[in-house]
């Protein structure tokens, strides 16, 4: 307790003031950063699907037997659930980054900004252009 | 119809208390009524020991912002009628070192703001004689969106990595920052960017984007954040590939 | 408040390669995944042979389109998490360790993806 002669000295690190400790768990306080912490991890399932397709690429120069082999790896119960799960949070993270870069680009045209919602659509738009072409080469055998 | 409210305030008194409390308080309910209104009733009738900042009580001087249900809010703009008939939950900008009740100490921001130089920088000053500088409303529209902060730091108390890293310049500090580069009459961007381009500056947003959701004047500092991150990246390609090119 | 002028000359560029990842993944990966590893696996449609798709990836095109997905994407792994570490678990005084482990296996894994797509028959 300080007497009534004492001037109080203000410092930034003044005792009195009460400073909350972040939990390591903050991220699971709000629905907002659980959101944000989803979207960071579905990065994960990006790099699992490129790690997945080198794999591929390895059974594929080493012959038909290999190859085969990672095919039939591929209908693994599990590894088609985990992949499953895969496809969630790599379109989540499409989604999500068709919204984040309509937000991070600022886009003017004679003078006035384009609309977010705008770039978005354009990003939809060629999304589904280039998945089709994607599934034509896939498909066609 | 309910006639009262329950409000749960946190109470923190740094002489007597070791941590923040919470005290109940039974507020009459009126439809058009903010939780300023509740807090001026509590301080009127109820305990006048309560103690938090106001002023304007019209959203626009940014001194009212608290947390109400764990949410950043201007308290002179949220209305009463939304929460009833639960218990609403007022608490002090998150992020902050609270200082007393709901009053939290603002020192660090307001020196990261001074730190980005938030004012017009020109090589040379016009005299007054050359007359007034001329903008067009083009010009004007590039960086009005951000000259719209009311500093009431609800961005920083819904910034995880504020909240994480107190080096953290911040949502409102950086979205100022661009306001004077993108400003025609400016001529400080090489200036504020060493300031910028630092780890504990732009590179250390992660775009959670929860500052623009939650700021009522809509400056969408995450916008800012990630428009200078293109900026800075493409001034670092030229650098890279013109090294003794024009500046 | 400075940092090291090193690490400031290399963040620009590691923001560039997770945006560039985050594009290509945005755009490539989900129809990818859906047919590769949903679809054909169970059989919804008829996957190609593996003469058909040796034939296929011996393309150049084909090869530099395969390396471009299995290389990008990699480093916009590896800057997320290196932040979601960092952020998340709160660990900063591992953050040179954190840095180098996270950008390191996206190299690892780009030059193994080169080193694939150059030696395929």
């Amino acid at each position: 307790m300080k007497s009534a002669s004492a001037t109080p000295a203000y410092t930034l690190n003044h005792p009195r003031w009460y400073r909350k400790r972040v939990s390591t768990y903050w991220w699971l306080q709000r629905w907002e950063y659980l959101r944000f912490v989803l979207r960071e991890v579905s990065s994960a399932f990006v790099a699992f699907f490129v790690v997945t397709t080198l794999a591929q690429l390895y059974a594929l120069s080493r012959g038909p037997e290999a190859y085969a082999g990672f095919q039939q790896w591929l209908k693994n119960p599990f590894v088609i659930a985990l992949n499953v799960v895969s496809f969630f949070f790599v379109v989540f993270h499409s989604i999500t980054w068709f919204s984040l870069s309509a937000r991070a680009m600022v886009v003017r045209i004679g003078g006035k900004r384009v609309p977010g919602a705008l770039i978005s659509s354009s990003n939809y738009a060629a999304w589904l252009v280039v998945s089709a072409v994607i599934a034509w080469f896939l498909l066609r055998g | 119809m309910v006639d009262t409210i329950h409000l749960e305030i946190s109470r923190y008194s740094p002489e007597k208390d070791a941590a923040p409390y919470f005290e109940s308080f039974e507020v009459p309910f009126r439809k058009d009524w903010v939780i300023l209104d509740a807090l001026n009733y509590i301080k009127d009738k109820k305990d006048g020991s309560l103690t938090y900042r106001w002023s304007c009580r019209m959203g626009i001087c940014g001194s009212c912002g608290m947390l109400v249900n764990g949410e950043p809010k201007l308290t002179c703009a949220t209305f009463l009628a939304d929460y009833a008939p639960a218990p609403v939950r007022v608490e002090p900008l998150r992020n902050f070192p609270v200082v007393r009740d709901l009053v939290i100490a603002m020192t660090d921001f307001m020196r990261k703001l001074q730190r980005m130089k938030p004012w017009l920088i020109r090589n040379e000053e016009k005299p007054l004689s050359e007359g007034e500088y001329l903008q067009t409303p083009e010009q004007l529209d590039v960086y009005k969106q951000y000259s719209m902060c009311i500093n009431c730091m609800l961005c920083y108390a819904a910034c995880p990595v504020y909240g994480l890293d107190p080096l953290f310049a911040g949502p409102a500090a950086i979205a100022l920052a661009q306001r004077y580069n993108l400003d025609s009459r400016d001529e400080g961007a090489k200036d504020r960017f060493p300031v910028l381009s630092q780890h504990d500056a732009i590179w250390g947003c992660t775009f959670v984007g929860e500052c623009t959701r939650v700021c009522p004047k809509h400056v969408d500092p995450a916008g800012a954040i990630q428009q200078y991150k293109l900026t800075a990246a493409l001034d670092w390609f030229k650098s890279v590939l013109l090294p003794w090119g024009g500046k | 408040m400075e940092a090291k002028p090193s690490q400031l000359r290399l963040e620009p560029l590691l923001w560039i390669l997770f945006s560039a990842g985050g594009v290509v993944a945005a755009f490539l990966i989900p129809m990818h995944l859906f047919l590769q590893r949903i679809a054909f696996p169970l059989g919804w449609a008829k996957a190609p042979d593996y003469a058909t798709t040796t034939a296929f990836v011996a393309h150049p095109l084909v090869r530099l389109y395969l390396f471009v997905l299995c290389s990008v994407p990699l480093f916009h792994f590896a800057h997320r998490i290196r932040y979601t570490l960092y952020d998340g678990l709160q660990i900063k005084h591992l953050n040179e360790v954190i840095a180098v482990c996270c950008y390191g296996s996206a190299v690892f894994g780009t030059l193994v993806a080169g080193l694939l797509l150059w030696n395929i028959h």
